[in-house]
């Protein structure tokens, strides 16, 4: 969607700073010198049209008691569809990308227990017949995820 | 750890927060404790590290950011966290880890990077190489998005 002025201030405040108060949306019109139905407005066009994913918390997954880890698996062509339609049916799965390469079905999967990953990933073979998968789990974190500044335009 | 109460309010705000004058009162009512100890206990697991970041998940494509790259490492056990850390302060990096690697695949150094289209997405990546002075690195564009959804925890 075509991003107004309002818009763009907007999201770059609430992508870190959603305001903990009791009419955070009343807040966010104070600060920006308009009123909180241009807010909520605003807003609700952003979350329709799918700019904003979602409005709440962003969570620490380890934190929450859960497990992650990356896999890839090279899947031929002609069963790309079946793997995808396996592989996405698992809750625990939140991306799963096409890449370039001899591996190339790249899935992140998290759990709340360790040993569910290879009971997945046996699973998934199972119903692929693709005995390769291969899990990469995190061993350090250096940075994730930083906010998208808009000022730029 | 986490408790019961901070368990029912991952469920509820993975839901969105509510476009109500008072969204948390909103929240708190179907949780059934007052709109100030909702607000108070969000801040405390937002200060512990439970909750990452309190606001809006973006689509990075509609911003502008419409390429990303994954761009896997090979990096000499000894020097991961001077690649990290290094790599980390470049703001096209929205994603840094160290992974295990298995089989035939050696790549140890994961980064997420975001640019206006594909070319950016090398030549940052060819700048990246240059300052580390890593050579051996994979450039993997995705070809398709076959699934791209927030986590919903605790739902069982």
């Amino acid at each position: 969607m075509e991003l107004g002025n309002l818009d763009r201030e907007l999201l770059n405040i609430i992508q870190s700073d959603f305001p903990l108060t009791a009419e955070p949306y009343k807040n966010l019109a104070e600060s920006l010198g308009t009123s909180e139905e241009e807010v909520l407005a605003s807003l609700k066009r952003l979350i329709e049209a799918g700019t904003i994913r979602r409005l709440g918390g962003i969570f620490d997954s380890r934190r929450l008691g859960y497990t992650g880890t990356l896999c890839a698996m090279n899947v031929p062509q002609e069963k790309v569809a079946l793997a995808a339609s396996v592989v996405n049916s698992f809750p625990g799965v939140t991306h799963n990308y096409l890449r370039d390469h001899d591996y190339n079905m790249w899935f992140t999967l998290l759990v709340q227990d360790k040993g569910e990953i290879s009971r997945v990933t046996k699973e998934i073979s199972n119903r692929t017949g693709i005995d390769e998968i291969i899990s990469l789990p995190a061993v350090k974190l250096f940075k994730i995820r930083v906010n998208f500044d808009l000022t730029e335009g | 750890m986490i408790t019961d109460l901070e368990k029912q309010i991952v469920r509820a705000l993975q839901e969105g927060l509510p476009l109500v004058s008072r969204p948390y009162r909103a929240i708190a009512g179907k949780i059934g404790i007052s709109e100030e100890k909702l607000i108070d206990t969000i801040k405390d697991m937002r200060s512990r590290g439970l909750i990452r970041r309190f606001g809006a998940a973006v689509r990075h494509q509609d911003l502008g950011f419409t390429a990303n790259a994954m761009i896997a490492w090979k990096v000499p056990a000894g020097e991961v966290d001077r690649a990290g850390g290094l790599f980390s302060e470049n703001p096209a990096v929205s994603h840094c880890y160290e992974r295990s690697t298995a089989g035939s695949w050696q790549y140890n150094l994961f980064t997420m990077v975001h640019g206006k289209n594909p070319g950016e997405c090398q030549a940052i990546a060819g700048e990246m190489s240059r300052i580390s002075g890593l050579s051996e690195y994979l450039v993997l564009f995705s070809t398709g998005e076959l699934k791209k959804e927030s986590m919903r925890y605790f739902t069982e």
